[in-house]
């Protein structure tokens, strides 16, 4: 999503005490590290998420196989493993381009101003009312289920929500009297960025990477789900839905497990931003 | 219409427009863009591709595939026919669609009912479910209804359309057989689609509608509108309600760019007939025409309803134009 959902990023609940919050954010916090664990070992341990055992079509969840196995018989909790590694991967390297290009824009036009303020201002507007959705499905029509497209056209479509919201807060701090007895002390822009921009905008970068890994996992699994994202046999959490759901009748628990995953792990980033960000 | 331009100022609705056709523009030059990414990047060489399509497999060689790149131009370099490509789409030029061989133009035009269709239904129900539910929430704050509030717009957020949409279609359709979980023939069809949209739309209606009935609430003309004597019901019909809306409305603009990605999904799992169903078909069989177009029309529909947002608010609520003159 291209904007910024305002009443995710920035609500003040004088309500809610502060001591909730914090809890939440542990719970959530512990349950992805889980989750995290899981993706990490898993995979190694785990047995060939591919491997096929045909004569164990769709069998029920046992202690040898705590998910069973799926249409192929293949391992549930192996595919489930890599799906989920695969995910956080993607994701985080999605959020994590889109946060260094759109902070970088960011502080750039709030520092130049100007013409360069001006030019990328424009850009930004063109991007804000292109859906993410949109952007993904051009760049993955170039590739056929290639993880390069879905990367280029997450982070494309995400950029520019840090872009503005940095450019907004930045061009605050950078108009304080704090950074301007900074510039009369002359004390150079590396101290102005570690000591009075990073500061400033750490909380809000920390809001907007949670709401965007959140993003970035949906727009995955719903690619995967219409057939346009990665490609089969590939263990992918929106495509696990789409394969299993066929056997829905017969094997319930395989549709079950990834859509599980897919919604503690939103569940867990919403818990993990700071609803007491301005 | 004739209401909204003298109250909200013929300069500030020019001003408005002239910002949001600039911006459909710089839309329009992206999306265009990068469709003609794709075309340069399909896999082998277009000229023999058009040739074969022309004399048909068996009597292409190379000085056919030559003469096609001769006649179409594709031996230019890569910005020249870029500019091609744009001059195109200035003329409305987006050819026929390379499935159907239907012109895309009209194909494109019997989608957007469908989507339009789609998406005013789903965002009526969504201003329904989501108003209604953040306006009791807002009444009672911190009460139960506040934090199951708080849970709901959690949730919905959490699920993705796909998610929600296989939901209702088990329970509505599969184990209650209530309703067809697909296609798009009866006045019944519309419901589990349109729903699936507005449950998704109606989080952040609600979270938005919750605040400002907040907010108004302890406003000092609501105070005073108590103190006058008036029922809690006129106080909330005409002092909170109105001015909650003035708030709501902008939000729905924002929401305009999850609508569309809602309609894409929404339509491809229930085999709606809109925009978003073409568009997937598009990208899958690689029908390029279609492609292009029906991502422009998606894409600036957003502008659009954005455009119809932003007069909408100059209208409601015209106080900085009173500001700008007096001060």
């Amino acid at each position: 999503m291209t904007t910024i959902d305002p009443t995710l990023v920035g609500r003040s609940r004088t309500a809610r005490a502060s001591g909730a919050g914090t809890r939440i954010r542990l719970a959530s916090a512990a349950v992805l590290g889980v989750l995290l664990l899981f993706a990490i070992v898993g995979p190694i341990v785990l047995a060939d998420p591919a491997a096929q055992a045909l004569d164990r079509y769709l069998e029920a969840p046992s202690l040898a196989e705590p998910l069973g196995r799926d249409e192929y018989g293949r391992s549930v909790l192996a595919r489930l493993a890599h799906a989920t590694r695969l995910s956080l991967l993607l994701a985080g390297l999605c959020v994590g381009t889109a946060l260094l290009v759109g902070t970088s824009a960011g502080i750039l036009a709030a520092w130049g101003g100007g013409w360069i303020d001006t030019v990328l201002r424009s850009v930004s507007e063109v991007f804000v009312a292109l859906p993410a959705l949109l952007v993904v499905l051009l760049v993955a029509a170039t590739a056929d289920g290639g993880i390069w497209a879905l990367y280029v056209g997450i982070a494309l479509a995400q950029w520019v929500e840090y872009f503005r919201v940095v450019r907004a807060r930045a061009a605050v701090v950078l108009g304080s009297p704090a950074v301007e007895a900074a510039r009369l002390l002359d004390l150079g822009w590396l101290h102005v960025v570690r000591r009075h921009l990073w500061p400033g905008l750490r909380p809000l970068l920390v809001t907007l990477a949670s709401l965007g890994m959140v993003t970035s996992i949906l727009a995955m699994s719903t690619l995967g789900f219409v057939k346009v994202g990665l490609q089969p046999p590939r263990a992918e959490l929106g495509l696990m839905v789409t394969e299993s759901f066929p056997f829905y009748d017969v094997a319930p628990w395989l549709c079950l497990a990834p859509v599980t995953v897919l919604f503690v792990l939103t569940i867990c980033f919403l818990g993990l931003r700071r609803t007491d960000v301005a | 219409m004739g209401v909204l331009i003298p109250a909200a100022g013929p300069a500030r609705v020019a001003r408005v427009l002239a910002g949001r056709a600039l911006q459909g523009l710089g839309v329009a030059v992206l999306v265009s863009g990068l469709c003609f990414l794709v075309v340069q990047r399909l896999p082998g060489d277009i000229a023999y591709r058009i040739a074969a399509g022309r004399y048909g497999y068996d009597l292409v060689d190379a000085e056919a595939a030559a003469g096609v790149r001769a006649e179409l131009g594709l031996d230019r370099p890569v910005w020249q026919q870029l500019l091609a490509w744009l001059g195109d789409l200035l003329q409305l030029d987006f050819g026929r669609s390379l499935v159907t061989h239907q012109p895309v133009l009209s194909e494109v035009g019997y989608y957007l009912t469908g989507t339009l269709q789609l998406a005013a239904v789903a965002l009526a129900l969504a201003v329904v479910i989501g108003g209604t539910i953040g306006t009791a929430a807002g009444l009672r704050p911190a009460s139960a209804i506040d934090r199951l509030t708080d849970l709901w717009v959690a949730t919905v957020r959490a699920l993705p359309a796909f998610l929600l949409g296989l939901l209702l279609i088990l329970v509505l359709s599969v184990h209650l057989d209530l309703l067809p979980s697909a296609g798009h023939g009866g006045a019944t069809s519309i419901v589990l689609p349109a729903t699936t949209l507005a449950l998704g739309l109606s989080g952040l209606v609600a979270r938005v509608t919750r605040d400002a009935v907040v907010e108004v609430r302890q406003s000092e003309y609501v105070r005073f509108a108590r103190t006058k004597g008036l029922g809690e019901r006129v106080v909330l019909v005409r002092h909170v309600a109105r001015n909650a809306v003035s708030v709501l409305v902008p939000y729905l603009g924002v929401q305009a760019v999850v609508l569309v990605e809602g309609v894409v999904v929404v339509e491809a799992l229930f085999s709606w007939q809109g925009l978003g169903h073409a568009l997937v078909h598009a990208v899958f069989w690689r029908d390029i025409p279609v492609l292009q177009a029906t991502a422009l029309v998606l894409a600036l529909l957003v502008v659009a309803v954005n455009a119809v947002v932003d007069l909408a608010v100059l209208w409601l609520d015209p106080r900085p134009r009173r500001q700008a003159v007096t001060s």
